[in-house]
Order: C-alpha cells, then structure tokens, then sequence
C-alpha cells in the first residue's frame, strides 16, 4: 500500500469499522428493513378496528425509528465509506473500480429509500382521515417491500464481492444469485430482521403505553406473535447458511486450508444461533400466552444475543475472504499477488513511500523494523491493544523467550501454519528489523499515534530525500 | 519548483482502470457535488438562523414562531445532505483516489470524527425541532443552548471536509502535515470557509423567502404577526447582503490560491460568476424595493442565475483541481509504469529460473521444509512447542507418526499453544520433514 499510513492503535483499525459496520447493520436490519412492516401493520390494524391507540402506538414507534435512522443509521452508513479510506484506501479504491456500478446502483436505492422514510414520517398527522389514510398505510406497505429490495439488491452485492474466481470478465451481477450463499444469506437476514424489530417494538410498548392497561397486554401479544411468526424461516435460514459456509470458504481456497480457526468459529455460530433460537422462542412464547409476565429487562437477553449472532455472522462471512482482500489479487495487508514478488527480493521499504526509513541497515533495526510493522502488520493488528503483536507472540512463546531466529523464521512462515494471514511481504533483513521491533516493543510498549506523520519523503527520481529541513524528530 | 518536487512524495496509484470514462466520471462529480453541497448549504445555513431568530425571538416573540419553522425544514434538508453525499464521494474517490484517500490518512483522526460530530449534531437538531413548545419558560434557556451547540458542530464539520478537500491539491506539502491542525495552515482553508459559510447563508435565505413566500403557505396560520412581503424582504435582504459579502470573499479565496492551479479558465469561469452575481444583486435590491404586492415576481429568475453562479463556481473549483493537479499526476503515472515494468521483470526472472529445471531449482529437502516448522522447534529447546530431542524420544523409528499428527495435530500439553495443521504441505515433505526430525532430535540425544 502507498498510502500515508493511518493508525489506531489500541482499538485498532479493525475495530473502528467493527463498530461502525456493526452499529449500522444492527439499525438497518432491526429498525428499518424488519420494523417498517411491523408499524405499518400496526397503523393498519388501527385504521381497521378505528382505533387511535394503536395508530397512536405505531407512530411513536416510527418516531423513534425516523430519529435513529436519520441520525446514526445515516451516519454510520456513511461511516462505512469514511472508514474504510483510511483502514484500506488500496483495497476499497480497487473495489470501487471493480464494483462502481453496483455501488452506485446501491447508493440510489438508498436515497429512495431515505426519500421513502421521510415522507412516511412526515406525512402522518395530515394524511390521517378516509382515503388519504388508506394512502398512507400503502405507503407504509411500499416503503416495507421496498426497504427489503433494498435487502435483496445489498446481499446480493455483498455474494458478488465475495465470489470466488477470477474478475471481472467472469463476475456478474447475476452470478452473485447464483452463489451457494446468497438465499440462505437472504433468509437468514430477512428473518433476523423480522425478530429483532419485533423485540425492539415490544421493548418500546413498555415506554408508550401504561402499565397494567389491556391495550399494554394486547400490543404485547401483537409483538410476540410477529416474532414466533418468523421464527421458523429463522432457523431454516440460519442453519441452511451455517451448512453452506463451508462449502463457500471451500471455492475460495484449497480444501486443506480450512483453518482450525474456522472450524472453531463454524463450531460457535451453531451454539450461538441455537442459543438465540432458544432465548427468542422461550420469549416469545410466555409473551403470546402470558403476555404480563415478561419484564422489560428480560427482553434485553434475546437481544443482546441477536447483536451476537449478527456480529458473529459477519465476522464468518468477513474471513471466507481471507487473507485476500480480493481473492488471488490483493491481500489483507494491501500487497498485491504481483508486488509480493519484488517485495520478498527487495524488501518493501525501498517502495514505500511513506516511511521513515527506506532502508535496514545495522544501525536503523528498531526504528526499520517500525516502518515495516507499520507497513504489513498495521491493517489487522495493533501493538499492545487489541489483537495486539505483543499478546500474540505470548501466547506462542511465553512472556520470557522471544527467540529471535524462531521469530524471524515465524514472520516468514506464518501464511503457511496461519492460513488466514498474507505471506510477509519483504525480505530477510526487513524481518529481522521486524524481530528486533517486536522485542524492543515487548519491553517497552509504546502506543503509535502518529504513523501518518514524519516520514522520508523521495524525489521523482526515486531516490529518499530526508524530511529533517523542518526539525522534525525523525 | 524544482525543490518543491523534492518535498513531494510520488507514490504508485492502483493498478486498475476506471470503470466509467474519465470525462463522464468528473462530470457526474460535479453534478453530484453541487446538488450535495445545495442541501449542505440549507442544513447549515438553516440552523444557523434558526438559532438567530430564536435568541431574538427571547425579546420579540413572533420571531421564535419563524425560528421554529426554519428549524422544521431542516429535518429534510439535512437528511438529503447526507445521502445524497455519498454518490459525489463515491465518485471523487475514483477520480483522485490516490490524493484524496491521502488527505484523509493525513487527517484521519479527524475525518473519522465527522461520523459521531454529525450524528450529534443531527441529534441535537432534533431536541431542538421537538422540545420547542415542551422547553418553555426557565426551560426556555436550555433549549437555546442544544440549538447553539448543534449550529457550533453544524459550523465545525465543514472544516474537517474543506481541510481535505484543500489538503489534496498540494502534495507538495503533506510532509508539513501532522494531523488536522496542522493541515489547516496549508493552501487557503479559512477563505474557503468563509466563502462557504457565506454561500449557505445567502442560499437559505434565498431558500426561505420563496418557502415562506409562496401562495400555499398558510403565512396567517403559522407565523402570526408576519406580513408575506415581509417574510420576503426579511430573507431577500439575507440573500443580499451575504451575496454583497461574497464579493469580498470571493476574491480573498481566488487571491490565497496557491498560484500552481490557477489558470486563464479559471479566471474567466470566476469573472462570469461575479457578473451574474452582480446581476442577482440588481434584481434582489429591485425586488426588496418592490412594493408589497409586487414583491416576488423575479423570483424564478433570480434563483435561475443563482444556480449558474454555483454551476460557474462549481466548475472553477474543479478546474482549479484539475490544473494543480496535473504534475504530480503524471509524476504518479510514470512511477506506476515504472514499477509494474519492474514487476513483470521480477516475474519473468522467477519464472526463468524455475522453469529452466537448472541449477537454480531448489531440491526440495527435509531441512527445507523445517523452515516451516522453525518457528516454533528448535532442536534442543523448548520454543513454543516441544524440542525436536523430545519428538525423537516420542516417535524414533515411526515417522509416519509425526506427519499423521502434523496433518491433524490433538492438543497434549495445555502450556503450549495448540499447533495448527499443516495437512496442506503434502504428504511429501510432510515425510521429508519428519525424517529429518528423528535424525536432527537423534543427534542431539546422542551428544547429551
């Protein structure tokens, strides 16, 4: 990668878009995609039965839906742009060659539906007698098919820029339909959806309406009957994509390389989605039968655990690609299949451009070894935090003996026993920088946060210039 | 010139080509852009009067009602900003990959920030639209304040975007640059604010007097006490005095360019701008003149030559990037051919030597493919897993019993880390190995 370097240390630069891709999934599956047919049934169920309080419920219900979905739903959404530009400027800027159309296509789904939402809300208080109600309420039911083809459209995104094979010449939009992942993926979703808003709605009953009413008891049954509704699809969808992934891993690489790694997660995605099924059905249940008796704390265990599955799920979907960014193109770490070559005879540093140092000689090992670590480790890993290099190499050889032959020996074989992690992109000497940067890091931890700053600047000619005219530290 | 290449990074861009044209692409950049920057215009310039009007609201209370009704349109404008943001950015990440995606690194501290300052202040905004008749009397204060916090992030935000956008034009400097602060100092941040600033007010003003203004708007139902033509006048004069403004930092912007974009189209895409402003002047004093039943007959006209005045200064500024630009462009694509030459070199280099079946072929051995394992055995210490001594004493004379546990290792000891599988090896080297195993591990247990 020929970027300036951007990163988090600490929390790492995983974990920033972990947080923002996640926040934003959550909303758009529990308060848009799931929740526009649960208020849309509600607003219609009062018009049917002429009744203000549940129109009255299903609009504070689309209150707080339009307010979190406008504000953090949007943001966040976008956030998955901004975020990405800085963790992986090289593979998102190729993606965005390879995928323009299909984003772009993505991109005015999304602001129709933003439009749609909008006026739903904004509509409600003065579309509210005869017909222009019925309106309103077809409205209600296009904007909830609407925001599923929304789904529809993005998974099927999501299989095509996860297929496997060569693109583009190969790659359709169409054969994203036909990936072994995509109907279960979109079962799984679609129902995900359905249960997660019906939670979230029965968890605002206990805020707009009063305790100990009838109207409470019913909108709660309301609630727990839309979630047992889904819950069949929800357990075909889930299992049927649990059996499938596998197999989809399997396209993308060699049967003996599906990790141990993999297998443990494959292993916990079962427990987890049967443990949710359980918590979710258990419920749901005691809100149909005796609907008084659920509090509404208990309804934070079956969330807690969707948030779970959800992150769990992706994170599985996430690492099929591994450690490719783009399968036989681009790994993790920004190098490309064809740059790995020159790397491993030349080393990277000569090619990088923002570093400090554009060599390894025997007076430069740490400060080196640093530009290299920041170079090909810094996408995935941090120094001291989370997924941090130094618990790493504890784990494997203990707080006391860093070996530094079996280091170096590790930093050039890890793709090998790691299959889910790129080949080191350089050559002996730069790993040897690396082995002396880990250990002088190991005894003393230092968090980076300025790795986008201070580095040696070349000519046009490709020779380094040194950037002290300013009076930097370097 | 010279010197300043020198300080200039020329680093490799991504290998792959456009999807869409190059024209086509910087089009729908400036197309998208300018219907993006439109509601940006009235998210910003809305909350800013609508914190205006409520202050003055405290003492003249008719002014509170029209306080609120700005706020109210805010909720639209600003969802439409956001999202429509998204097709321009998705664009001008593909044009300017490499300078864009930089300016972001540089500052990506802050750039990231944008996600959790807007959704506060989106937030914001919203307790401000929906406890206006709720935070009233001592409450009254209060209420002010979330507006006045979220205008200050609805001002702040746009520096984050402008120092990229800014900070992208002049490679030349990103050496200098720690960080957002820092990036300000570099190019014209601040006359490019101001400029901004002054455009969103004087556009929502021009917004607000045809919203208020219109015949379907029940003027006497929402905003007793205001006359039409006054809520007309009252918003042209915005308009016009923040138009009157621009002509001063218009040219503060031009003059502080960095000189390396400026171009004779640039001066003439500005100069036709600044006549068409004159222009609107003329017909908004007109109007503001105009007695109260005439007032808002040009109005189509005057948001007509508005919206060319955007166009012609959308386009400079694009023109003025382009030109800037230009050099380092193709320094960036020489080095780019330069090193995917070097590239197919290497490759062809690699795939000559191994393919000859000479000498430079690598025998394939035991010790080879040891290196695999090195990591984690020594010979005669314990790394993170047991010695090749101990293995020896585990499996002498049965090497098939080290490759059946390296393709599908168990897990004995619990102080170690599991071992991961190596089944993808081969059965091969894995007998390679393991023979090389017991004779290594029994040599060491020979010499103890």
């Amino acid at each position: 990668m020929d970027f300036p370097i951007f990163f988090l240390d600490f929390f790492g630069n995983r974990m920033l878009i972990a947080v923002i891709a996640s926040v934003h999934v959550f909303i758009s599956h529990g308060l848009a995609v799931g929740a526009y047919p649960v208020v849309t049934l509600l607003e219609w169920r009062g018009w049917r039965k002429k009744s203000e309080e549940w129109d009255n419920l299903a609009y504070k219900i689309t209150f707080v839906l339009f307010i979190v979905t406008t504000s953090v739903g949007a943001l966040t959404g976008v956030g998955i742009w901004l975020s990405t530009s800085l963790i992986a400027p090289f593979g998102i800027g190729s993606l965005l060659r390879i995928f323009f159309w299909a984003w772009f296509v993505e991109w005015f789904v999304f602001v129709i539906e933003v439009v749609l939402i909008v006026i739903y809300f904004l509509t409600w208080k003065r579309w509210k007698e005869g017909a222009k109600k019925k309106l309103h309420i077809g409205f209600g039911a296009f904007l909830s098919a609407f925001s599923w083809i929304t789904m529809v459209i993005i998974t099927a995104i999501l299989g095509f820029m996860m297929g496997s094979g060569v693109w583009p010449e190969s790659r359709s939009l169409f054969s994203a339909i036909a990936n072994p992942l995509y109907l279960p993926q979109l079962a799984f979703r679609t129902s995900y959806a359905m249960i997660i808003s019906g939670l979230l709605t029965w968890f605002l009953i206990f805020f707009f309406t009063k305790r100990g009413t009838d109207f409470r008891r019913r909108a709660v049954r309301f609630a727990s009957t839309w979630i047992l509704a889904w819950v069949p699809l929800f357990v075909v969808g889930s299992f049927w994509y649990w059996n499938k992934a596998p197999e989809a891993m399997r396209a993308n690489i060699d049967v003996a390389l599906l990790t141990q790694r993999f297998a443990q997660w494959h292993e916990t995605l079962a427990l987890i989605i049967a443990v949710a099924v359980i918590a979710i059905v258990i419920v749901a249940l005691v809100g149909v039968i005796r609907p008084r008796m659920i509090p509404g704390i208990a309804l934070l265990i079956p969330l807690v655990l969707g948030v779970w599955l959800l992150g769990h799920f992706e994170r599985v979907r996430e690492f099929i690609r591994k450690p490719y960014i783009i399968a036989d193109y681009m790994y993790s770490n920004g190098v490309t299949v064809s740059e790995l070559q020159v790397f491993q005879r030349d080393g990277i540093l000569p090619y990088a451009t923002y570093v400090r140092n554009q060599n390894v000689t025997d007076n430069n090992m740490v400060e080196a070894g640093r530009d290299v670590f920041l170079v090909t480790c810094t996408r995935c890993h941090t120094t001291t935090g989370i997924n941090g290099v130094v618990s790493k190499f504890n784990n494997l050889y203990g707080e006391e003996s860093w070996d530094e032959s079996a280091m170096t020996a590790l930093i050039h074989t890890m793709h090998i026993s790691r299959t889910f992690m790129p080949p080191f992109p350089g050559n002996d000497r730069e790993a040897e920088a690396l082995t002396a940067y880990l250990r002088s890091l190991r005894s003393n931890p230092e968090l980076i946060l300025d790795a986008h700053a201070g580095w040696a600047r070349r000519s046009s000619s490709g020779t380094p210039s040194m950037a002290g005219a300013d009076g930097r530290k370097r | 010139m010279i010197l300043a290449l020198m300080q200039t990074p020329v680093p490799r861009d991504i290998d792959l080509p456009l999807p869409v044209g190059d024209f086509e692409l910087k089009l729908l950049l400036v197309v998208l852009f300018l219907v993006h920057i439109f509601f940006v215009n009235l998210m910003v310039g809305g909350s800013l009067l609508s914190v205006f009007f409520e202050i003055l609201g405290l003492s003249a209370g008719r002014y509170d009602k029209l306080a609120k009704k700005i706020t109210e349109t805010i909720t639209v404008n600003k969802s439409l900003a956001v999202v429509l943001g998204v097709g321009p950015l998705l664009c001008i990440n593909l044009v300017y990959t490499l300078h864009f995606y930089s300016a972001n690194s540089l500052t990506g501290y802050a750039w990231i920030s944008i996600v959790p300052l807007v959704a506060l202040a989106f937030l914001l905004a919203y307790i401000h639209k929906y406890t206006w008749e709720i935070w009233t009397g001592t409450k009254k204060q209060l209420h002010v304040l979330v507006g006045v916090f979220s205008g200050l992030l609805f001002l702040f935000v746009p520096f984050i975007f402008l120092s990229n956008a800014n900070l992208m034009l002049f490679p030349g400097e990103w050496h200098k640059v720690t960080g957002f602060f820092s990036s300000l100092r570099v190019g014209n941040v601040f006359p490019r604010y101001f400029h901004f600033l002054s455009a969103s007010l004087a556009l929502t003003g021009l917004f607000l007097a045809g919203w208020f203004g219109r015949k379907r708007y029940p003027v006497e139902k929402y905003l007793p006490g205001f006359p039409r033509a006054e809520l007309r006048r009252l918003f042209y004069r915005i308009a016009f005095y923040l138009t009157l403004a621009q002509l001063a930092f218009g040219p503060l912007l031009l003059f502080t360019l960095p000189f390396e974009g400026l171009s004779r189209e640039l001066f003439l895409l500005i100069l036709l701008g600044i006549l068409i402003a004159v222009a609107v002047l003329l017909a908004l004093r007109w109007e503001i003149r105009s007695p109260d039943e005439k007032i808002g007959r040009l109005y189509i006209g005057i948001c007509f030559l508005f919206s060319l005045i955007v166009l012609a200064m959308g386009t400079g500024r694009h023109v003025y990037r382009e030109v800037s630009l230009a050099e380092h462009k193709k320094l960036v694509e020489e080095a780019s051919i330069d090193f995917r030459a070097l590239e197919t070199a290497t490759r062809l280099s690699i795939e000559a030597g191994y393919g000859a079946g000479e000498a430079v072929t690598v025998e394939l051995t035991g010790e080879r493919v040891f290196l695999n394992c090195a990591a984690c055995h020594a010979v005669d210490r314990v790394l993170a897993g047991p010695s090749l001594e101990e293995i020896y004493f585990l499996y002498d004379g049965d090497p098939k019993g080290i490759a059946d546990w390296a393709r599908a290792p168990g897990r004995k000891r619990t102080e170690f880390a599991p071992m991961p599988a190596f089944a993808h090896l081969g059965d091969e080297k894995l007998r390679l190995v393991a023979d090389y195993i017991l004779e290594k591990g029994g040599e060491a247990a020979l010499n103890q």
